[in-house]
């Protein structure tokens, strides 16, 4: 089952497409990371997904239904924590968790206590008053107290130190370990995500490059050496998603259709990273002798 | 117990650096048959990775007889099977010599017949024959 799926999903303001012609499946259980630069449409794409705005094409589905026509049914199993962690900054940890508690029917008290019991904070201590990284705890917590079965987070970890950062991940981590969730969250630092997410969707330019399991996209990668020639062989089997040229040496990072043979080219591994950098455009600067040479 | 450790630049799958973390504590001994291996949430807490990886690299282990995994008691490692035979060894090695003799006629270099033989013993349906 899938927890979310968009089909040909597009939203556009007045003339600007901030995402467009979106087809994607999240399967249930899964943390899938939503990787890109900022206006990719990352948060268009996770709004349209908690119904916070409308499509202007194509379909949302989210646990089977749809966030407008099933807001009411749909809201209490989904949760949702923007960017910036917002929480009411004057009340108390105590005020926050009453207030999680009146309005959410599947709010689990138990669990929302024992998270911030571990967290070693005081229920008296007010939000606004608590570091950035506590302040992402929290938030954690009120969502993951709703027992969501989709967790949506847009940028839980952009404003956080490496520490607090762990601390996050971890308990993210291990609410996914207790089953019954799946989790979407935005990114656009890549560190971390290769060991907490295992789906990757690459937006750029407001439209998907690239969606699947982390494991296959690093297993389906290569980056190719080779004396300079034309990779014009190459392509024909595997797609290159960059190439660059020095005037002795040619090297390619492919998505390999298959295992490469060709004895042309030295085959070398490449982390998540690389690859998602080559898919956002990104290429190295040629090197200076070259241009010097040129 | 072992612990794990993770190489986020290696470029090798996190599952499959579990795997191979295991493998090789089996191997020099670290792990003897029936210890336990450490619970995907132990895992899950000491790393911040995802349950679903360690899910994975323990099926996989499984898979390949390593170790044992029981619904909810524990992954437990197997006793080993005995290292082949000294002929059987031969035997292989000869064919493994033609077959490698054939491949270098065929115009391939020592790396392509590595990943050839790798793509071959890690296709499920060898696995099912082996």
């Amino acid at each position: 089952m899938n927890a979310l799926e968009l089909d040909g999903l597009g939203k556009r303001y007045g003339s600007k497409w901030a995402l467009r012609d979106c087809t994607l499946e999240v399967p249930a259980g899964t943390v899938t990371a939503l990787v890109g630069p900022n206006g990719a449409g990352k948060t268009t794409l996770l709004q349209l997904a908690v119904g916070l705005t409308r499509p202007s094409a194509g379909s949302v589905g989210v646990l089977g239904l749809s966030p407008q026509r099933d807001a009411r049914e749909l809201l209490p199993r989904v949760g949702f924590v923007a960017q910036e962690h917002p929480l009411h900054r004057g009340f108390t940890i105590a005020e926050m968790l009453r207030l999680g508690r009146e309005l959410n029917p599947r709010w689990d008290d138990a669990l929302a206590r024992e998270r911030i019991e571990r967290l070693e904070l005081a229920r008296g201590q007010r939000v606004g008053k608590l570091s950035g990284g506590q302040q992402a705890q929290v938030a954690l917590t009120l969502a993951l107290a709703k027992r969501p079965e989709l967790l949506l987070l847009d940028e839980p970890v952009a404003s956080l130190d490496p520490l607090a950062r762990r601390e996050f991940l971890t308990m993210l981590m291990e609410a996914v370990s207790e089953g019954g969730i799946t989790v979407v969250l935005s990114s656009h630092i890549l560190a971390d995500l290769e060991r907490v997410c295992d789906h990757l969707v690459i937006l750029s330019h407001a439209q998907t490059q690239l969606a699947g399991p982390i494991d296959d996209v690093v297993a389906s990668h290569r980056v190719l050496t080779a004396p300079r020639t034309d990779p014009a062989t190459v392509a024909r089997v595997h797609q290159v998603i960059r190439e660059s040229h020095t005037e002795r040496q040619t090297t390619l990072l492919v998505r390999a259709n298959g295992h490469v043979y060709d004895a042309c080219w030295e085959i070398h591994p490449v982390d998540l990273e690389e690859i998602v950098l080559a898919y956002l455009g990104y290429a190295p600067a040629p090197l200076l002798r070259e241009a010097v040479a040129g | 117990m072992i612990e794990f450790h993770l190489e986020s630049r290696s470029g090798v799958p996190t599952y499959l650096q579990l795997v191979q973390q295991v493998r090789q504590a089996v191997r020099l001994g670290i792990l003897s048959p029936g210890d336990q291996l450490p619970t995907v949430k132990e895992v899950v807490s000491s790393l911040a990775i995802n349950p679903n990886t360690v899910l994975r690299a323990y099926r996989e282990l499984d898979l390949e007889g390593v170790v044992d995994g029981r619904r909810g008691v524990g992954t437990f490692v197997r006793e080993q099977p005995p290292p082949l035979s000294a002929d059987a060894v031969k035997r292989l090695r000869a064919e493994l010599t033609r077959w490698a003799a054939e491949a270098r006629a065929a115009g391939l270099d020592a790396d392509a017949m590595a990943a050839l033989f790798g793509d071959v013993v890690r296709t499920p349906a060898a696995r099912r024959v082996a």
